[in-house]
């Protein structure tokens, strides 16, 4: 307390700014140039900062749900921090599944929200929830900020601590007449957090012991996750890969931090990864995790995963290792500081007869479908758009069977170019996602692929997409059911389809027509050139709806619990037309 | 298995929720706890039991880590340390059990901190085995009233090597 009181005197000859304004200052001193939101009672003062803050774009979404994952696609898109603001009560509570996800996912977040005055705080007052509690075991950094004099300490933590490590969300509760309050206090603040908590950690574990497995395996696997990506380890990750021929499998957030057209990419392992990937997983004698966490969509059942190989883990957050999956070497730090150290020592295979083993794993176990009459396969669409984009644009998807397909059939080539929910699995996350994320890279195609059930979660944000005129461009599979829910109801259920039936979904072209955004509607193969070229000639935000057959799968799979032993790679039913194969993770490259 | 966790915390409020929130969570209990102040108060330490595997309790104590509010944690159990705990009761007392209760008061070195003709209060402090024992010796009678702390403790400097004191000072 003396220390501030001390600043405080120092300070004299600055001028008072509301607290409002010294947070949204530092948010602009650190560089936030867009944000989110939705205002209320509560929020007003900061609402009229912005009012008279140029230099800070608002989006004014639909809901606050909208407005959190909207800042989520933002930083997903560009690695920058994505800001919101809502107000108290509800506009907190709204946000709660955003800041969930974002904690799931590790995306750098700041969530500003207001709150009843300080001197209410606890009487039930109008609109007042306790944000800071509820907030507690969903954001990385939360604060209840209680004077003005705090306001841009606690902005920089916020920051710093969403930004740093493993990135995730923070938040800010911000009473009304702390917003209103003055002070002088804000100028060469400094953090009041352990320095541990915002600077790199060092590199520490067992680098020799990692390097040697590397070196003396016959059949090493690379296994990518999302921090990855994060830690922009991309050029250090395919020059190991190169150098000594190791094939590459992603975890669902790690797409895009290994080219998927590369020779050496398996794409997708897990519970619906691709039978190649699974199948080199089983067979490897060393495997080595790049920022990821052997969770359970991958490591299915945590003792016969990789069962044969030596495991090794490189993680940035130490918490990390050993969670579920445990190893024989780990390193903790930066994912491509690690790597820096690593590669130089990593000795060069020219013909590796295990590379070359896979490349025939992925020709006898292809991703494969069946080709149906004349209606509409989503694999097929999707691969077709694939080609059609030459593997370039920016893909959000919402969650379910479309999101699994996206990840087979659009193997993306460059971080940041895949984007969706894929820890916490929020249906609804798509649409709003797809607008931050084009908010922050204007200049690239952002492409939603969603589905019937999830794009009604937050099917709202249309309107804000409209307003802005952001040009997302979107897919939605109508299957008339909530596909993989109907999927396990089928395989593991004995067919009770328990409410996953949608009669009652909208004309959704009708719909996006009332927004004033173009859509169509197509039903067979013939219509997909037509169909595609209509979605990515338009200039504006624009819909187009895909008749999907209901009974349609996502293969492979491996039930839940199960080992890669157990994984159906497809069912081939006769009836359906013949077999197509396809190899989105081409082996002739 | 029993384990005694020594965390120093920024002394500011939630951050007991937060670390407590770590243990709910999985669902574990917390034996016992206790927060105070430094000789900074700008610190707390939080001492805690927990009945948990040791793989769990290491894994809790990574996630602990991550909390901003946490700058050092120390698993005591497998050190040298001391360990206190304070126990308060008042027991019911007539003419035939006064003289015994008494004598049961010295054995435990405890204090006597207020008697009246019909109860005693009895103030013990010791290592939580010993509080234990006290407590069940006294449940003989009748206890109307009991209230104990959460164990603190602390390693014994003699228990340090030399080379984590001099990097403590440092």
């Amino acid at each position: 307390m003396a220390k501030e009181k001390k600043n405080n005197t120092k300070n004299e000859n600055v001028p008072e700014k509301t607290g409002a304004k010294i947070v949204i200052d530092t948010l602009l001193e650190n560089g936030v140039k867009d944000c989110f939101g939705y205002p209320g009672g509560a929020i007003l003062r900061v609402y009229d900062t912005i009012f008279h803050t140029s230099e800070l774009k608002h989006y004014l979404v639909r809901h606050e749900q909208g407005a959190v994952h909207a800042a989520e696609g933002y930083a997903r898109a560009t690695g920058k921090l994505g800001v919101l603001i809502t107000t108290s009560g509800p506009g907190a509570t709204n946000i709660m599944t955003g800041l969930a996800d974002a904690k799931m996912d590790s995306t750098p977040i700041l969530a500003i929200t207001g709150q009843v005055g300080t001197y209410e705080i606890g009487t039930d007052a109008f609109q007042e929830v306790d944000t800071y509690g509820m907030t507690i075991p969903i954001t990385k950094y939360n604060a209840l900020l209680k004077s003005p004099d705090d306001a841009a300490r606690v902005t920089k933590e916020a920051i710093a601590v969403a930004l740093s490590g493993r990135p995730g969300p923070s938040l800010i509760d911000f009473p009304k007449d702390v917003q209103n309050g003055l002070s002088s206090n804000y100028k060469d603040v400094k953090m009041r957090i352990p320095a541990f908590h915002v600077e790199k950690p060092e590199i520490s574990g067992s680098v020799d012991e990692i390097i040697n497995a590397i070196n003396r395996s016959a059949k090493p696997v690379l296994y990518v996750g999302g921090g990855a990506v994060i830690s922009n380890a991309s050029r250090n990750i395919i020059e190991l890969a190169e150098k000594a021929q190791i094939p590459v499998v992603s975890t669902l957030t790690g797409l895009g931090a290994f080219p998927g057209d590369h020779k050496l990419s398996l794409g997708m392992l897990g519970m619906h990864g691709t039978a190649y990937a699974n199948k080199a997983v089983m067979e490897c004698d060393f495997i080595l995790s790049l920022g990821a966490r052997f969770d359970d969509r991958v490591a299915t059942n945590t003792e016969d995963f990789a069962k044969n190989a030596i495991k090794a883990q490189i993680d940035i957050d130490s918490a990390e290792i050993e969670k579920r999956v445990n190893v024989d070497f780990f390193i903790s730090g930066d994912l491509n500081d690690v790597l820096q150290k690593i590669n130089p020592q990593i000795e060069s295979v020219s013909k590796s007869p295990w590379a070359e083993h896979v490349q025939k794993l992925k020709i006898a176990h292809p991703l494969a479908f069946d080709e149906g009459g004349s209606e509409i396969k989503p694999q097929q669409l999707i691969y077709e758009l694939w080609k059609k984009t030459k593997g370039e644009a920016v893909i959000v998807t919402d969650v379910g069977q479309h999101q699994m397909w996206t990840a087979q059939f659009y193997p993306v080539k460059h971080p940041r170019q895949f984007i969706c929910s894929s820890g916490l699995g929020t249906m609804g996350y798509g649409l709003p996602a797809a607008i931050g994320a084009k908010v922050g890279v204007p200049d690239k195609d952002v492409i939603l692929i969603s589905g019937d059930g999830s794009i009604q979660m937050n099917i709202q944000e249309l309107g804000t997409a409209k307003m802005y005129n952001i040009p997302v461009k979107i897919i939605l599979f109508n299957n008339g059911y909530l596909g993989m829910v109907r999927q396990w109801q089928e395989l593991f259920f004995e067919e009770r389809y328990s409410h996953s039936t949608m009669s009652g979904n909208p004309d959704f072209i009708k719909l996006a027509a009332a927004y004033d955004i173009p859509g169509k509607t197509i039903v067979s193969k013939k219509e997909i050139e037509e169909g595609l070229s209509f979605l990515l000639s338009s200039k504006g935000p624009c819909l187009l709806e895909v008749s999907i057959p209901w009974e349609e799968k996502v293969f492979p799979m491996i039930p839940a619990g199960r080992n890669y032993e157990n994984m159906i790679e497809y069912e081939h039913k006769k009836d359906k037309g013949s077999l197509v194969s396809i190899i989105p993770h081409n082996p002739q490259k | 298995m029993k384990h005694l966790l020594s965390v120093l915390v920024r002394n500011h409020y939630g951050v007991l929720s937060h670390v407590s929130g770590l243990f709910t969570r999985r669902g574990y209990n917390i034996d016992s706890l206790s927060v105070g102040e430094t000789d900074n108060p700008e610190y707390s330490i939080i001492t805690m039991v927990v009945n948990e595997e040791p793989k769990m309790v290491r894994q809790i104590e990574k996630q602990l880590y991550k909390l901003v509010d946490v700058i050092k944690i120390e698993d005591l159990t497998q050190k040298e340390s001391l360990q206190r705990e304070l126990v308060v009761l008042t027991v019911e007392t007539n003419r035939a059990n006064r003289q015994e209760i008494l004598a049961l008061v010295e054995v435990f070195k405890g204090i006597i901190v207020d008697m009246t003709d019909s109860a005693v209060m009895i103030e013990m402090s010791s290592n939580p085995r010993r509080i234990e024992t006290f407590i069940k010796v006294f449940s003989e009678y009748n206890i109307m009233q009991i209230a104990r702390t959460g164990t603190i403790a602390l390693e014994f400097p003699s228990g340090r090597s030399r080379k984590e004191n001099s990097k403590e000072s440092k």
